[in-house]
């Protein structure tokens, strides 16, 4: 069986080997550097601790925030969920009112959810059908007792870019928290957050070429921003998140982002080019629709619904890409994508949408590869489909009354 | 070069561990949760470590749930068990771990009544306070080893009276996983929290072994994965790395505690000979076979730590979390060590690689500390 | 998703691709399920004068499981009558294809084909016994 072609970057990324190199190093007896940073009588403990401190500064610097600024923790999903629910919890006597759009990560949405359970409201805005926010309707929903705004920077599936500056100045103007989750546009989207006015950012290292299980969360010291400790215990992380710190993924992390900050720029023009091509190879075959803004939008992803082909039987004719319907945490189940729903596709073109996510390692030779795949495998599909006979007999799929099942 | 005795802060990565992790970063990295190829590697690599850490405690590998390490199934354990309780009283050891203290007062903050258990001047739980509690308490935590003496508690008999008066026990087995044999049905807990780095395997990995039974909230929500109960794309090198870890603990666990006895056994009777005033804690009690708590009278531990820092030897003064703190331990508080002797308590934990020259040489160089920081000349030979 | 080697086997070699003029007298077509439900399934049958199904067509918009089950379907019904086409159960089909639970609708929608496509036959037989068919069955 040859290679699978992996086009699937917004899932996970390899860990990059420069970052596997450097994490090696943290992990077993031979360097002297596998201490616990939280062993102040040592020297493997002091080794440990700055190699901590250097990757706080590394993973800062990327945003350009102060390293006092950056909390670790096990994820992007951790740290929405101490950014959201430890804002909440420690304003709620301001307001009990947040903010969100319905096309939010299940990080977010779920951490809402469990929020309207302990007594909080929360309203999810739909984006307009290009997925961006409709910056009117966020200002309308915004109330005297609204205490958090959560807008992700960069959608996982369509990829799509918020204006976070021009939310940051209404959120900021309105005396409301506003939380980014950044765990796509970290090392694809340039941020600073000495001119965005975000209050809290997630980040995960596994979506920019580091480790799983890493995250960390930006937390604003000017002006400062407070939250409720959600994990407690030896009061690591200035009391913030407790838990032995994992210094190999640590370090993974901070050389990730280092990595990310200087070679943003070209692999950004890399990564376009070979995106923009793939684009242009399917663009040929019929009937095929675009997901979300293509101007405001990372290089890397590409979103696509193939009409009249369902997607899950179309991962499978792709078996030789690794590429994904819907979000990785959703295309288990049968549901059409909820982010796509929420753009106003219909259920067919939900349930036919690919994403494609290029990344450091994707080649022009995979991509021609993949263009080829997806012409073959489209026409042999809507060869077995019976709505693409329809639709080339010229009947309008809409009129027909289905029989409900 | 430096000799590590601190094995119960951290321990280094067994080299036959890091090779097992190693292709779940680069070849094998896909996310668990995609459905394609790369997806079922990483997808059924997670459920082979699962039932390689189940098997080390004699669980089924439903019942272990992965968290980011001992802190968070501590926390996952307290909170998570009593999500769905009005407040009620909650029992905890009064030498529990930071983790397992910090969920407790963070449960007191919910209006949770939280009453610590004494312990005996050997750091056994006093069963007669908790025979007297039990009764009107719905949670219990009491650890199975603790982490500065290395004291195991008969952890049996109390989860027994637990569940006879209908209250749930969690026990932080940290410590005690793969240094001793634990079977987790047969200790009867509902809860047992366990974490990879003390057992030769990564930071950033532990596990919560539940009775399946028990309704337990996320703390962690989004992402459903954990059998929903811990949402956040799963550690999938630090699980293969966990488990592999356990399985090698499990394959050698007698080699290695007969090693660590032997060792320890050897540097208790060289203190005891080469310092005669030395108080070797809770020596009488069923304890770990890596660990010695001790102290030296009149030499501050800070101080002994540091100067054995300075000859290459790592020790610690106690909990790592805790190791900022000038106060001293709250272990040693509990079974009503004096504060000036308890200041000078320092931590020996060994591990499966130190060797008898090792042991000799730190012996030597305490007892060269000792003399020139009390200014007096060495002990006589014995 | 983990899929069967029958299921890969219908989903790559698909049986009996493709359209019966419908208009045609001796042609039943069963067209079930919804584009918004993610599955669509046209079943087509070709009855001889003694009732018998002798040739049959499918076309699927829908998952792999949902191919392999109308792709089975074309198979199983060929040469039996209709009674006895009516008498595949969704859960032969299942059983047949080792489909996973969350899979199992699409055998529901393949057996709904069968008796679509057969009462869509009968009805251009100006028979309507298809009821009494079904009560006589069952009975
Ligand atoms: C007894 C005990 N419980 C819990 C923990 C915390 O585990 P982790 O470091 O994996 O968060 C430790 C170690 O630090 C410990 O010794
Ligand atoms: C937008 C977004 N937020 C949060 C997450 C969760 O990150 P992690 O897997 O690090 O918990 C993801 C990825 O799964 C994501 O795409």
């Amino acid at each position: 069986m040859s290679k699978t072609i992996y086009l699937d970057y917004s899932a996970t990324t390899p860990v990059d080997p420069r970052v596997a190199e450097k994490m090696c190093r943290y992990l077993t007896a031979e360097y002297g550097l596998f201490g616990n940073p939280a062993s102040r009588s040592h020297s493997f403990g002091w080794a440990a601790e700055e190699a901590v401190e250097e990757a706080r500064q590394q993973v800062a610097a990327l945003i350009n925030a102060d390293p006092k600024e950056i909390v670790w923790t096990s994820g992007a999903t951790e740290s929405d969920n101490l950014a959201i629910k430890g804002a909440a919890h420690f304003y709620a006597k301001k307001g009990k009112h947040l903010i969100t759009l319905t096309t939010e990560h299940k990080a977010v949405l779920d951490t809402c959810r469990q929020l309207e359970r302990d007594g909080f409201e929360v309203t999810y805005l739909d984006p307009r059908p290009d997925g961006l926010v409709d910056l009117d309707r966020l200002a309308a929903a915004i109330r005297p007792d609204t205490i958090l705004v959560s807008i992700m920077h960069v959608n996982n599936e369509i990829g799509v870019i918020q204006d976070i500056d021009a939310i940051g100045q209404l959120t900021r103007s309105k005396g409301v928290l506003f939380h980014v989750d950044a765990a796509q546009s970290a090392g694809k989207v340039p941020i600073d957050v000495t001119t965005s006015q975000v209050d809290l950012m997630s980040f995960s290292a596994h979506k920019c070429y580091g480790p799983k299980g890493m995250g960390a969360l930006y937390v604003r010291r000017k002006p400062r921003v407070r939250l409720e400790a959600q994990m407690h215990g030896g009061g690591h992380e200035r009391g913030l998140r407790s838990g032995t710190l994992p210094v190999h993924q640590i370090v993974g992390m901070g050389e990730a982002f280092r990595l990310a900050r200087e070679e943003m720029a070209s692999e950004n023009e890399r990564v376009r080019s070979l995106r923009d091509r793939l684009l242009a190879g399917v663009s040929g075959i019929e009937e095929v629709y675009i997901n979300g803004d293509m101007e405001r939008r990372v290089p890397h992803n590409l979103n696509v619904s193939f009409n009249f082909v369902e997607g899950e039987s179309l991962m499978m004719a792709l078996k030789e890409l690794a590429v994904s319907s819907g979000s990785a945490c959703t295309s288990a189940s049968l549901e059409p994508s909820y982010v796509l729903r929420a753009l106003g596709r219909s259920d067919e073109l939900a349930h036919s949408s690919i994403r494609f996510t290029i990344g450091r390692f994707t080649t022009e030779t995979e991509v021609d590869r993949a263009i080829e795949l997806i012409h073959e495998k489209i026409a042999k599909l809507r060869e077995l489909s019976p709505l693409w006979e329809m639709f080339k007999e010229g009947i309008d799929l809409d009129n027909v009354k289905w029989a409900a099942h | 070069m430096t000799v590590y005795f601190d094995h119960n802060a951290t321990t280094p990565l067994d080299g036959r561990v890091l090779a097992a992790m190693l292709p779940y970063l680069q070849g094998a990295f896909g996310n668990p949760s995609s459905p394609h190829r790369l997806g079922r590697l990483a997808r059924e690599a997670v459920g082979r470590a699962r039932e390689q850490v189940a098997a080390l405690v004699g669980a089924h590998p439903s019942q272990v749930l992965f968290t980011s390490g001992g802190t968070e199934a501590n926390n996952l354990a307290l909170k998570g068990v009593t999500a769905s309780f009005g407040a009620g009283r909650l029992l905890i050891s009064a030498i529990e771990h930071a983790s397992v203290m910090a969920s407790a007062r963070s449960l007191a903050g919910n209006g949770w009544q939280v009453d610590q258990l004494s312990v005996d001047h050997l750091g056994r739980l006093a069963r007669e306070p908790y025979v007297a509690a039990i009764a009107d308490s719905r949670l219990v935590s009491v650890m199975l080893a603790n982490n500065e003496t290395g004291v195991v508690q008969d952890i049996a008999p109390l989860a027994e009276l637990a569940r006879q008066s209908g209250a749930l026990f969690h026990t932080d087995a940290v410590q005690a996983v793969g240094k001793m044999a634990i079977d987790f049905a047969a200790t009867g807990a509902h809860l047992m929290s366990l974490s990879a780095h003390k057992l030769y395997g990564p930071k950033g990995i532990g596990a919560l072994v539940r009775d399946k039974a028990l309704s337990l909230a996320p703390l962690i929500h989004g992402g459903g994965q954990e059998f929903g109960l811990r949402g956040g794309t799963e550690n999938v090198a630090a699980i293969v790395g966990f488990g592999a870890a356990a399985e090698l603990a499990c394959s050698e666990l007698v080699a290695r505690r007969e090693r660590l006895l032997f060792l320890r056994n050897l540097l208790e009777a060289r203190l005891s000979a080469q310092i005669p005033d030395v108080v070797l804690f809770a020596q009488e009690a069923l304890r770990l076979p890596n660990t010695l708590f001790m102290a030296i009278p009149a030499i501050e531990g800070q101080t002994l730590v540091l100067e054995l820092d300075r000859r290459g030897f790592e020790l610690g003064s106690g909990a790592a979390c805790g190791s900022n703190s000038d106060v001293p331990s709250h272990v040693l508080a509990a079974m009503g060590v004096e504060v000036t002797l308890a200041r000078c308590a320092v931590r020996v934990s060994l591990g499966v690689m130190n060797t008898e020259q090792e042991i000799e040489a730190l012996v030597a160089a305490m007892k060269e500390v000792a003399s020139q920081l009390r200014g007096v000349a060495a002990a006589a030979w014995a | 998703m983990a899929y069967s080697d029958k299921v890969i086997d219908h989903y790559e070699n698909p049986r009996n691709v493709g359209a019966f003029d419908k208009e045609e007298q001796n042609v039943g077509t069963g067209m079930v399920g919804a584009p918004a439900c993610g599955d669509v399934m046209r079943l087509q049958i070709k009855v001889n004068e003694q009732g018998v199904i002798e040739d049959a067509r499918f076309k699927t918009y829908g998952c792999g499981s949902a191919i392999a089950s109308s792709s089975l379907v074309t198979e199983w019904v060929k040469g039996k009558t209709l009674d006895e086409a009516l008498a595949i159960k969704n859960a032969d089909i299942a059983e047949e294809l080792a489909l996973p639970p969350v899979k199992i609708h699409c055998s529901v929608l393949a057996e709904d084909a069968i008796r679509a496509a057969i009462d869509d036959y009968r009805t251009k037989q100006g028979d309507d016994s298809s009821e009494t068919d079904e009560g006589r069955k069952s009975a």
